[in-house]
C-alpha cells in the first residue's frame, strides 16, 4: 500500500515524464492510470495530472489503447474527484473537447461518449465551450457503423448511435444547433438516417421545452408532414408519428405565462390547416396519412386531444353523410374510431370539456346507421365504435343506450354474418358491466325469450346460448343468465323438453365462460359456486337414480361428453374460491359422495340413495360422476383441507383398478392422481403410493382390467412427475418396461403425450397441481437415453413403441431445448421416418424440419437418405404427414447448394405429383417448395 | 422475345405507381381441413400463386399493382385449362412480355401438367398487346428465352419469395 507522500512523488515523477520523448509516453499514461485509481491522492494532484496530460500530450496521435487509457484516467478521476474538476471550470471542457477532437475508434467513442453525457448531466462547467462540445460530438451524427466480421469487442452500430444519441439528447443547450442538423438529416435520402433522426428528435422531446423548439417548428412539420405522406417504409412513418408526438407532447407540457402566444395552439393550428382539407377530398388518397398525423398530434396530451378532436370529428361526420358508399364510410368510420380511442385516454380528466359532447347526437345516428348497413365490414367498425364510445363517460344518454343495446341484441340474433354476430357479442360484454340496468332488463330478457322458444320447436340455439355468456360481465346481470343457462338442464332432466347431447354442451360451455367471467370477483364467484355446483349435481344425480327405471329421463345428462363438459364449468367454479368458502363447499360434495348426503342438494326427492362407491352393477350410472367429484376436488387450493381424505383415496383407488367402464376408471385415476400431486410429503404419502403401487402391479400382471391399471399408472407417474417426486423415476421405469408389451405397449406409447402434454381438466396450473416449470426437460434427461436404449433391445414387433414415446416425449418439449439435443438422436430420428405409424412419421418430420433449417451442415452428410424418404412420404395418406413432408423437402433446401444439386431434377419431378393433390393445402406446400428447388443454383436466386 | 434490362441506372417508366390493397392470406376451411374431401382447383388459388410475383421494376408485387386480378383469372379444373389476363400498368410498358413471362413460368411451375395454361394481356391495355400475346403463345420460344441466363434471371427474381 502506498502512503499519500509516496504518491505525491510518483504523481510529480510522471508528470514530468510525459514532457519526455514520446516513445515513453504509454508507459506513463499506464503508471497515471494506476496512479488515478489510488485512494490516497493527495487534492489537487488530479487537477494537476489532467492539466499536465491536456498540455503535454497530443492524445489523437497515440495508438488505441493509449487513447483509451486516457479516457479512463479521465473517468476515474470524474467519479473519485468531482468536487476538484469542477473546480478547473470550462478548461476541463475545453481539455477534454481537445482529448477526443478526432476520434475514430468506437470502443473509444463509447467512453468518450459517456464522458460528454457525465459532464452534461453532472454540471460541469462548459462555459462558452457549448457549440465545441456539440461539434466534437455531432459529427458522428448519424453513426455510419459496421462491424468488422468476426469482431472480438462486439460493438454493434446500435450501441453506439444509442449512446450518442444520450449526448446529443441530453441538454436543451445544445437544441440551436441539433435541430437544423435534425432536419437536414431528416431531408436525406438515406432511410438509417432519417430514422436516425426521428429518434434522436423524440428523445430531445422529453427534455426540451417551448423556447427551444419555436423557432424550428414549421420546418420539423414539414419534414415530419413529408415522411408520413410520402411513405417509404412503415417504420420511418411510424417514427415520424411517434416524433409528432413528441413534440406535441413538449408543447402542451409547457407552462403558458400570460404574455407570449399559446405554441401549442398556433402549432396545432398548422397541422389542422395543412391535415384537414386532405379529409374532405373525394378520391380520400391522402386522408389516411393526414388522419395518421392528426391522430399522433392529439394522443399526446388532453388539450391537443381536444384540440384537434373538436375540430376533426364534426367534419368526419359530415363526411360520413356526404359519402353513400359503404367502402367510403367504412374508411371515415375507422378513422373516427381513432380519435375516440384517443379519447379513452384522457377519461380521467374533466367529462363536461370532452370534446365530442357537441357532437353526440350525430355520432350516434352515424353509428346506428352503419350497424344498419348491409355492409358487413361496415358493421363491425360502427359495433367497435359504439363500444368505444360507450365505455366514454357520459357520451350516451340513457334512450341512446336503450338503442345501443337494441341494436346489439339484433346482430346477436339475427345478423346473417358470424362476424357481425361475434362482434355484437363481444361489444355486448364490453358494456355489461357499464350500464346493467339496459342490458339486463333488455336484453338478457330478450335472449331468454328467444332461448325459450327455440327450445320448445327444437331449433339450435347456440346464438342465444353464447350471447348470454358473453354478457354476463357484471354480477347484477349474472343473477339473471345463470337462472336461466340452467333451467335449461332441469327441463332436460324433468323430461319437459327433449334434447340431443351437443344442445347440453353448448349450455356447459356458456356456464363454463360465465365461470372465468365470475373468477375476478369474490362475491359473484361464490354466487355462481353455491348456485351451479349443486344444481348440477341434483340434475344429473337424480338422472343416474333414474337409469334403471321405466322411462329415463334425462339420460343425456350422463352422456360422457355431456359430463366431461360440466368438468371445467366445475373446476372453473371451483378454483378461485377463497380458502374458507371452499371448506364450507368441500364439506357437502365429498359426504355426498362417500355417505350420500343429499340434503344439499336444491332436489329434495330422490327415488334411491347415492352410493357411488357401494358395489353392485346397479350404481354404473352413479359412479359416472366421479368425474364431477374430480372437477370439484381437484380444483381446490392446495390449502383446504378435504375431510375424510384418505378413505376418499382408497375409494377412488379401489374403483379406478376394479371398475370396467373406462371412463369411471379414468376419471377415478386422475381424481387419485390429482389429489396425490398435492398431498403433503412425508410418511403417509409414501405409504398410500405404496398401496397404490402394489394395486397397479397386481392389476398390470394379469386379468381383465390390465388397461384400467395402466390408466392408473399413467396417471399417478403424471401427478409424481410434475412435482418431481423421487418415487416418479421408478414409475416412469416402469412405464418404459412396458413398451415392450406386447399387448399394452401401444397404449403405453400414447401414454407418453399424456405424460408431456397439459391436460385440459386436472393436473394444471388454473387447479393449483404442483407443477414444477422444467419438468418436460427434466423427464426428458431422465427417459430418453433409456428408450433410446430400449429401442436398440426391442425386438422388431415393438421397436415402434420406443419411437412413438419418443416421439410424444420430442413434441412436447420447448424448440430450444430440442435443437441442441437433436443432433444425437439423428440417427434414431432417420430410422423413425422409415416406421409406418403416423404418430412416429409426423412427430420426426416436425422434429426433423427445424433442424434442417439450424444445423444444415450436420443435416447434409444424410442428404441422400432424407431426400428418399420426405419425397416418399409426400404421398402418405394423411394430410398432415404430406404436409410436413413438403415443408421439409422445402427445408432442406437451406442445405449447402452443391450438396443439393445431383438431386435437383429428381425432387422437381416428384413434386410434380403432389401438385395435382387433392387437398389445396397439401398443393399450397408442393408449390413453394417445388419453386424454391428450381431457383436452387439458378441464376436471380 | 428479349426486354430491355430492368433498372441498369434508367429511368423507371412508370415511377409513381398507384398502390392497391392486397388481399390477405385465404383463410383455411374446415372442409379444406378434413382429410377425406377433395378441394378442387379454383380461381382464387391459381390468383394466389401469381399474386405474390414481384413487378420487375417495384419493389411491389403484381397484385399491388393491379398488373393481376382474381376476376380476371378463369380455371377449368375438369377441363385442365388455365386463361390469365394481365394488365400492364401503362399502355407502353416495355415489361409486359417480361411479365407475362413470369406469370407463364410461375404457372408452368406450380400447375400439374395436365393443365394448358393460356397467360395474355387484357385486350385493350397495350399498345403491341398482339404482339406479346403472340410470343406468350409460343411454346418454342416461351422455351428458348428460358434458355437465356440473364432473362432467367430476372424471372427468377421476380418469382423468388419477398425477403
Amino acid at each position: 500500500m502506498l502512503q499519500e507522500e509516496e504518491v505525491t512523488h510518483l504523481v510529480l515523477f510522471y508528470e514530468n515524464r510525459l514532457k519526455d520523448h514520446h516513445l515513453v509516453i504509454p508507459a506513463v499514461l499506464q503508471g497515471l492510470h494506476a496512479l488515478s485509481l489510488c485512494e490516497v491522492l493527495a487534492p489537487g494532484l488530479a487537477v494537476s495530472v489532467l492539466k499536465a496530460i491536456f498540455q503535454e500530450v497530443h492524445v489523437q496521435s497515440l495508438p488505441q489503447l493509449d487513447r483509451h487509457m486516457v479516457y479512463s484516467i479521465i473517468t476515474n478521476f470524474m467519479r473519485t474527484r468531482e468536487e476538484e474538476l469542477k473546480g478547473l471550470g470550462a478548461d476541463f471542457t475545453f481539455g477534454f473537447i481537445q482529448v477526443m477532437d478526432g476520434e475514430k475508434d468506437p470502443r473509444n467513442l463509447l467512453v468518450a461518449f459517456q464522458i460528454v453525457r457525465d459532464l452534461i448531466l453532472k454540471d460541469y462547467v462548459l462555459g462558452p465551450f457549448v457549440e465545441e462540445l456539440f461539434e466534437v460530438t455531432s459529427c458522428y451524427f448519424p453513426i455510419d457503423f459496421t462491424p468488422p466480421p468476426n469482431d472480438p469487442h462486439c460493438i454493434q452500430r446500435e450501441d453506439l448511435i444509442v449512446s450518442l444519441r444520450a449526448v446529443l439528447a441530453s441538454t436543451p443547450q445544445f437544441a440551436e444547433f441539433l435541430l437544423p442538423l435534425l432536419i437536414e438529416k431528416m431531408d436525406s435520402e438515406m432511410q438509417s438516417a432519417k430514422l436516425d433522426s426521428l429518434q434522436t428528435l423524440g428523445a430531445c422531446c422529453t427534455i426540451y421545452g417551448q423556447k427551444e423548439l419555436q423557432e424550428f417548428l414549421p420546418s420539423l412539420w414539414s419534414s415530419l408532414r413529408r415522411e408520413v405522406f410520402q411513405t417509404a417504409s412503415e417504420k420511418v412513418e411510424a417514427e415520424a408519428l411517434a416524433a409528432l408526438r413528441g413534440l406535441s407532447a413538449c408543447l402542451s407540457r409547457s407552462v403558458l405565462s400570460s404574455d407570449t402566444e399559446d405554441l401549442l395552439d398556433s402549432f396545432l393550428s398548422g397541422i389542422l390547416q395543412d391535415c384537414r382539407h386532405h379529409l374532405c377530398e373525394p378520391d380520400m388518397k391522402l386522408v389516411w396519412p393526414s388522419a395518421k398525423l392528426l391522430q399522433a398530434a392529439a394522443g399526446a396530451s388532453f388539450r391537443a386531444g381536444h384540440r384537434i378532436t373538436s375540430s376533426v370529428v364534426p367534419l368526419l361526420l359530415e363526411q360520413y353523410n356526404q359519402h353513400p358508399q359503404s367502402s367510403q364510410r367504412r374508411t371515415i368510420l375507422e378513422m373516427l374510431l381513432g380519435f375516440l380511442e384517443l379519447q379513452q385516454k384522457w377519461r380521467h380528466e374533466d367529462e363536461e370539456e370532452s370534446a365530442l359532447l357537441c357532437s353526440r347526437a350525430s355520432l350516434c345516428s352515424v353509428l346506428f346507421s352503419a350497424l344498419t348497413d348491409s355492409s358487413v365490414q361496415l358493421q363491425l367498425v360502427g359495433i367497435r365504435a359504439l363500444t368505444v364510445l360507450g365505455m366514454l363517460p357520459g357520451l350516451l344518454a340513457p334512450p341512446d343506450v336503450q338503442l345501443v343495446v337494441d341494436h346489439l341484441t339484433r346482430l346477436v340474433l339475427h345478423a346473417d354474418d358470424s362476424q357481425s354476430c361475434a362482434a355484437a357479442m363481444e361489444a355486448a360484454g364490453s358494456l355489461a358491466p357499464i350500464y346493467p340496468g339496459a342490458f339486463s332488463g333488455r336484453m338478457v330478457q330478450r335472449l331468454a325469450e328467444e332461448l325459450q322458444s327455440e327450445r320448445e320447436e327444437g331449433r339450435r340455439s347456440t346464438q342465444s346460448l353464447q350471447a348470454l355468456a358473453a354478457v354476463s360481465t357484471h354480477p347484477r346481470i349474472v343473477r339473471e343468465t345463470i337462472p336461466v343457462l340452467l333451467q335449461c338442464l332441469r327441463q332436460v332432466q324433468t323430461g319437459n323438453v327433449p334434447a340431443e347431447a351437443c344442445d347440453m354442451v353448448a349450455v356447459c360451455q356458456s356456464l363454463q365462460r360465465v365461470a372465468v367471467q365470475c373468477q375476478r370477483d369474490a362475491e359473484s364467484c361464490w354466487y355462481y359456486h353455491q348456485t351451479v355446483v349443486p344444481c348440477l349435481l341434483a340434475v344429473t344425480v337424480q338422472a343416474a337414480m333414474q337409469e334403471n327405471a321405466h322411462l329415463p329421463l334425462g339420460k343425456v345428462l350422463l352422456e360422457e361428453e355431456v359430463l366431461t363438459a360440466m368438468v371445467p364449468v366445475i373446476s372453473a367454479a371451483s378454483s378461485h374460491l377463497c380458502p374458507e368458502l371452499a371448506a364450507q363447499s368441500v364439506s357437502q360434495l365429498v359426504p355426498l359422495f362417500l355417505d350420500g348426503e343429499v340434503s344439499f342438494l336444491p332436489q329434495d326427492s330422490f327415488p334411491c340413495p347415492f352410493q357411488p362407491f357401494q358395489g353392485g352393477q346397479h350404481v354404473a350410472a352413479q359412479r359416472r360422476l366421479v368425474a364431477l367429484l374430480m372437477a370439484f376436488v381437484c380444483s381446490l387450493p392446495r390449502n383446504v383441507l378435504i375431510p375424510q381424505q384418505d378413505r376418499l383415496l382408497q375409494e377412488l383407488l379401489a374403483l379406478s383398478c376394479s371398475c370396467d367402464c373406462p371412463f369411471t376408471a379414468t376419471a377415478a385415476a386422475k381424481c387419485f392422481a390429482g389429489l396425490v400431486n398435492k398431498y403433503p410429503a412425508g410418511q403417509q404419502l409414501d405409504q398410500l403410493l405404496e398401496t397404490a403401487v402394489s394395486r397397479m402391479e397386481a392389476g398390470l400382471a394379469e386379468g381383465p382390467l390390465r388397461s384400467q391399471a395402466l390408466t392408473l399408472l399413467l396417471w399417478v407417474t403424471k401427478g409424481l412427475v410434475l412435482r418431481y417426486h423421487p418415487l416418479s423415476s421408478h414409475l416412469t421405469d416402469k412405464l418404459l418396461g412396458l413398451l415392450g408389451d406386447a399387448e399394452l405397449g401401444p397404449a403405453v406409447a400414447d401414454g407418453f403425450s399424456l405424460l408431456m402434454a397439459d391436460s385440459p381438466d386436472v393436473l394444471h396450473k388454473g387447479c393449483h397441481a404442483d407443477v414444477r416449470i422444467m419438468f418436460r426437460q427434466r423427464f426428458f434427461t431422465d427417459s430418453v437415453p433409456k428408450l433410446v436404449q430400449g429401442f436398440h433391445a426391442a425386438g422388431p414387433g415393438v421397436k415402434a413403441n420406443y419411437l412413438k414415446g419418443l416421439s410424444h416425449v420430442l413434441n412436447h418439449l420447448p424448440r430450444p431445448v430440442l435443437v441442441t439435443e437433436l443432433p444425437t438422436l439423428l440417427s434414431l430420428l432417420l430410422e423413425a421416418l422409415s416406421c409406418p405409424d403416423r404418430v412416429v412419421q409426423l412427430s420426426t418430420l416436425s422434429c426433423l424440419q427445424p433442424l434442417l433449417l439450424e444445423a444444415p451442415h450436420v443435416m447434409s452428410l444424410h442428404v441422400d437418405t432424407l431426400v428418399t424418404k420426405f419425397l416418399g412420404l409426400t404421398s402418405s395418406p394423411a394430410m398432415a404427414i404430406r404436409i410436413a413432408a413438403l415443408q421439409c423437402v422445402h427445408a432442406l433446401t437451406s442445405l449447402p447448394i452443391p450438396v443439393l444439386l445431383p438431386y435437383k431434377p429428381r425432387v422437381i419431378r416428384a413434386l410434380a405429383k403432389p401438385l395435382d393433390d387433392m387437398k389445396r393445402l397439401v398443393r399450397k406446400e408442393a408449390v413453394v417448395a417445388r419453386g424454391e428447388w428450381f431457383l436452387l443454383g439458378s441464376p436471380g436466386r | 422475345m428479349v426486354g430491355p434490362a430492368p433498372g441498369g441506372g434508367s429511368p423507371l417508366e412508370n415511377a409513381n405507381p398507384l398502390i392497391y390493397r392486397r388481399s390477405g392470406e385465404r383463410p383455411v376451411t374446415s372442409r379444406e381441413e378434413d382429410d377425406e374431401l377433395p378441394d378442387s382447383i379454383d380461381d382464387r388459388e391459381i390468383f394466389d400463386l401469381i399474386r405474390s410475383i414481384n413487378d420487375p421494376e417495384h419493389p411491389l408485387t403484381l397484385e399491388e399493382l393491379n398488373v393481376v386480378e382474381q376476376v380476371r383469372v378463369k380455371v377449368n379444373d375438369a377441363e385442365s385449362t388455365v386463361v390469365v389476363e394481365f394488365t400492364p400498368t401503362i399502355p407502353h410498358c416495355s415489361m409486359a412480355t417480361l411479365i407475362g413471362l413470369s406469370i407463364k413460368v410461375k404457372l408452368i411451375r406450380s400447375l400439374p401438367e395436365r393443365f394448358k395454361v393460356d397467360v395474355h394481356i387484357t385486350p385493350g391495355t397495350h399498345a403491341s398487346e398482339h404482339a406479346v400475346n403472340k410470343q406468350l403463345a409460343d411454346k418454342e420460344r416461351v422455351a428458348a428465352a428460358l434458355e437465356n441466363s440473364h432473362l432467367l434471371e430476372v424471372v427468377n427474381q421476380c418469382l423468388s419469395a419477398r425477403s
